[in-house]
């Protein structure tokens, strides 16, 4: 007998939400691809780092309480809408049933700090006597309670649970880039084995606070001034983030087949590695990964969530010369900006879109993490 | 050989390795023979002053570090110990080469209060964020970035146990350790790999962690004595006490573990889990999420109420929380939640938050393999609204094949695990 008790099945999308720059939805998204650009750029806000600030959403149509958008982060709110967008483009907002069976898996990082709070302390406490009492007394004074509630990880996930009426379980991954790629490979996973029929998963991230700046600067990883095309950063390589955030609604084919749903693009095949960095790891490990999906079309897509960070954009686009040498190479980063966790993501949402709308029949995506991890997905036209 | 297959047909899922830290000590004997002489991990704080706060004691672990550590190098260093205490017992693949996948609980992090000090000590004027920026971009800070990236901690254990695979750093808050546990469940159920080394780690405790929980008031003030402080189902219940230490578990296909001769432990026979929309920080009052989750624990496992022996109760000795677990399983086990022991790990070692589920599955096995239930301590004041077998103050001998072990979080995360003892007849 067998070993292997599972089945493949077939997963395919059947719905798409996102939201960054460039605005909402899957038409805003579709006509952006075709045209390749423009991105939507801010140099001055967080000066010397350029970044895609989020267009204005109208948070009623997706979060309709001001009391949840008050208790959220932004990065949950735009998390949230992403996730209401996703769940009415796949037809299930008002299906209580769908709601109970469907498993979460969000891809998240942590909430902004309060920046003012956090500047009054450091400067007080350069002078304090006694230091940690002075922020013993400052942090519970100053703190609000529920920022903490704002802030936690699995809040993203609470929060659209809270907000959409999602009650099924869910699994929040963190560790940047990586856990976006992770979250797709298990909900992909968990569908193709038959753990599961009906999964929304994504992420979602706030480009305009200077914590994360903060994070990434301390490693050398921003690009400054201003903006260049991911995969043309040579004189100044580094990443300019943007606030993006991306949700899908992964379902087994039979499952959508039988409530006659609309399908996107089949997810087919899905691949993760952390290579133990080094020259040439990423180009190796990404040629690895997209080789084991198989010849592909001539006419293919590739989405890169490329960083635009030194080497590693290089080593990608040396995996994707080698491995889909033929297809046409779009880089999200110059679309959307580099949503980190949300990043992998997007560019799923990005390549589910193009095939939604004819653009290709099949396509690739891409990602090495701007520290850790490498993944990929494969993705064909319904 | 004849595969051997669950009820559903699936891989069995044993377990083949254990480790686990605590404020009780280091290692399985340590903290099994601490909790069973009902000894409390809690104590006074002197990790950072505690003038001004609430709140003043903790079930810290104190004993691994001389020098001054921030949480992501506690957190690690604590799933290493456990994680080598399992992987050894196990006896699977060889040092630094660990054949299957990692699933890390690991608690969120972010930059710390002594590091932002020690950049603000080199800006002009007054500190704000661009001023930090300033400071970082000289490149003088550059071992921060790794420190306090989200995938750190798992990175450096995929590194030093070689596992294989893109490793999982996840948060289901408060029962992050049995999501951890239930992932690596679903891997080997799928085929995708024979082993899976499960950790729950949480080294987080420092002032603003603990001033962020306090100031949602959900600690226990009672902080004199502290080991008197949590007291999980008493009528004096006021809040959780925080906790340090990390659980690891080596998850095995059950005929691979059979077919090179390992002891076999246990079986993590069924998870299930329930999300619930009712609320960021409480949980529904009427206890449905916690009930499915439970239900759903049983049938993945293909038993029925009839066959738990003991529950390793969340029990956080909130007010909120135990009376709705106390509801929840009077829900699921009826007339026998009278009778049915029911203990909480955490009345000696407080919670371990993100690494509970892991820590409280290991003490779990434990008392499936040593036929002894842990007591709840502290329990002086019963609760008459909620009415339960705690197994009080004093450890009890009982034979326990099948454990029901509950996890419950802030956003609405409920995870129960069904944990039994090893076949006897394989």
């Amino acid at each position: 007998m067998s070993d292997m008790t599972t089945t493949r099945r077939d997963v395919v999308i059947t719905g798409i939400g996102i939201a960054s720059s460039l605005g909402e939805g899957v038409e805003a998204h579709a006509a952006a691809l075709a045209a390749g650009g423009p991105p939507v750029v801010d140099s001055e806000s967080f000066k010397p780092y350029p970044l895609h600030p989020l267009a204005p959403l109208e948070l009623d149509r997706q979060i309709p309480k001001k009391s949840d958008q008050r208790q959220m982060e932004p990065w949950q709110r735009l998390g949230v809408y992403a996730a209401g967008l996703a769940l009415d483009s796949a037809g299930i907002k008002q299906d209580a049933e769908a709601k109970s069976a469907l498993q979460v898996i969000v891809a998240a990082g942590g909430g902004e700090r309060d920046h003012a709070v956090d500047a009054a302390i450091l400067s007080g406490l350069r002078g304090a006597n006694e230091p940690g009492t002075y922020l013993n007394e400052h942090l519970m004074g100053d703190l609000r309670p529920t920022l903490f509630l704002a802030q936690l990880s699995n809040l993203l996930a609470g929060n659209i649970a809270i907000v959409h009426g999602v009650t099924g379980p869910s699994r929040t991954f963190m560790g940047e880039e990586q856990a976006g790629v992770d979250a797709i490979r298990t909900a992909h996973a968990r569908i193709a084995s038959g753990q599961s029929d009906l999964m929304l998963v994504g992420g979602a991230y706030n480009a305009e606070r200077r914590d994360m700046l903060l994070l990434f600067e301390l490693g050398g990883y921003l690009r400054r001034d201003r903006f260049a095309p991911v995969f043309a950063r040579e004189d100044a390589p580094g990443l300019i983030t943007g606030s993006a955030g991306a949700f899908l609604v992964l379902e087994s084919a039979e499952r959508a087949a039988a409530r006659g749903a609309k399908v996107h693009a089949r997810l087919s095949q899905t691949g993760a590695t952390r290579s133990r960095r080094a020259p040439g790891t990423v180009e190796s490990a990404l040629t690895g990964l997209v080789s084991g999906f198989g010849p592909l079309g001539a006419d293919a897509l590739a989405i890169s969530a490329a960083t635009g960070c030194a080497g590693i954009t290089a080593e990608e686009a040396g995996a994707l010369a080698k491995a889909a040498p033929s297809a046409k190479r779009l880089a999200a980063g110059d679309l959307v900006g580099h949503g980190v966790e949300a990043a992998f993501p997007v560019s799923v949402a990005l390549a589910a879109i193009a095939l939604s709308a004819g653009q290709a029949k099949e396509a690739i995506v891409t990602g090495a993490g701007h520290w850790r991890g490498e993944g990929a997905a494969h993705l064909v036209k319904a | 050989m004849t595969a051997h297959r669950d009820a559903k047909g699936r891989p069995i899922v044993a377990v083949t390795g254990l480790g686990v830290v605590t404020s009780l000590g280091q290692g399985k004997e340590t903290n099994w023979r601490a909790l069973t002489a009902g000894k409390s991990g809690i104590h006074r704080i002197d990790r950072f002053p505690t003038e001004g706060l609430r709140t003043t004691i903790g079930g810290t672990v104190d004993f691994l570090f001389d020098e001054p550590f921030t949480a992501p190098q506690l957190s690690e260093k604590l799933a290493t110990l456990a994680a080598e205490e399992a992987v050894a017992q196990s006896g699977l693949g060889a040092p630094g080469d660990f054949p299957g996948e990692l699933f890390m609980a690991v608690p969120p992090v972010e930059m710390e209060w002594p590091q932002k000090q020690e950049m603000a000590q080199a800006i002009e004027g007054e500190v704000d964020y661009d001023g930090l920026l300033r400071a970082a971009a000289t490149g003088k800070y550059r071992a921060m970035h790794e420190l306090f990236v989200f995938g750190g901690v798992a990175d450096h254990i995929a590194d030093r146990f070689g596992t294989r695979g893109s490793p999982i750093s996840l948060s289901t808050a408060c029962s992050s350790g049995a999501t951890a546990i239930q992932m690596g469940v679903e891997a080997i159920r799928r085929g995708e790999t024979q082993a899976a080394l499960c950790i729950g780690t949480d080294g987080s405790i420092h002032a603003e962690a603990l001033i962020r929980f306090s100031l949602l008031s959900a600690l226990s003030t009672q902080n004199d004595p502290p080991e008197g402080a949590a007291k999980p189902f008493s009528k004096n219940r006021d809040g959780f006490v925080m906790g340090e230490g990390a659980g690891a578990l080596v998850l095995e296909d059950y005929d691979h573990a059979l077919a090179r001769g390992a002891t076999i432990l246990g079986i993590v026979a069924g998870c299930g889990e329930r999300g619930d929309g009712f609320h960021r920080t409480r949980s529904s009052p009427d206890g449905k999420p916690a009930i499915l989750a439970m239900q759903d624990a049983l049938a993945d496992a293909g038993l029925t109420p009839d066959d738990v022996d003991y529950i390793n109760a969340h029990g956080t000795s909130t007010p909120e929380n135990d009376k709705m677990e106390a509801m929840s399983c009077a829900a699921v086990f009826g007339e026998r939640m009278a009778s049915l022991p029911i203990s909480s790990n955490k009345s000696m070692i407080g919670h371990t938050l993100t690494a509970a589920g892991a820590v409280e599955a290991v003490i779990s096995f434990m008392t499936i393999a040593n036929g002894t239930i842990p007591p709840t301590i502290n329990y002086a004041n019963p609760d008459p609204a909620i009415a339960l077998d705690v197994v009080p103050n004093t450890a009890r001998k009982a034979k326990v094949r099948t454990v029901i072990s509950n996890s419950f979080g802030f956003g609405g995360q409920n995870t129960c695990l069904v944990l039994t003892a090893p076949p006897e007849a394989a």
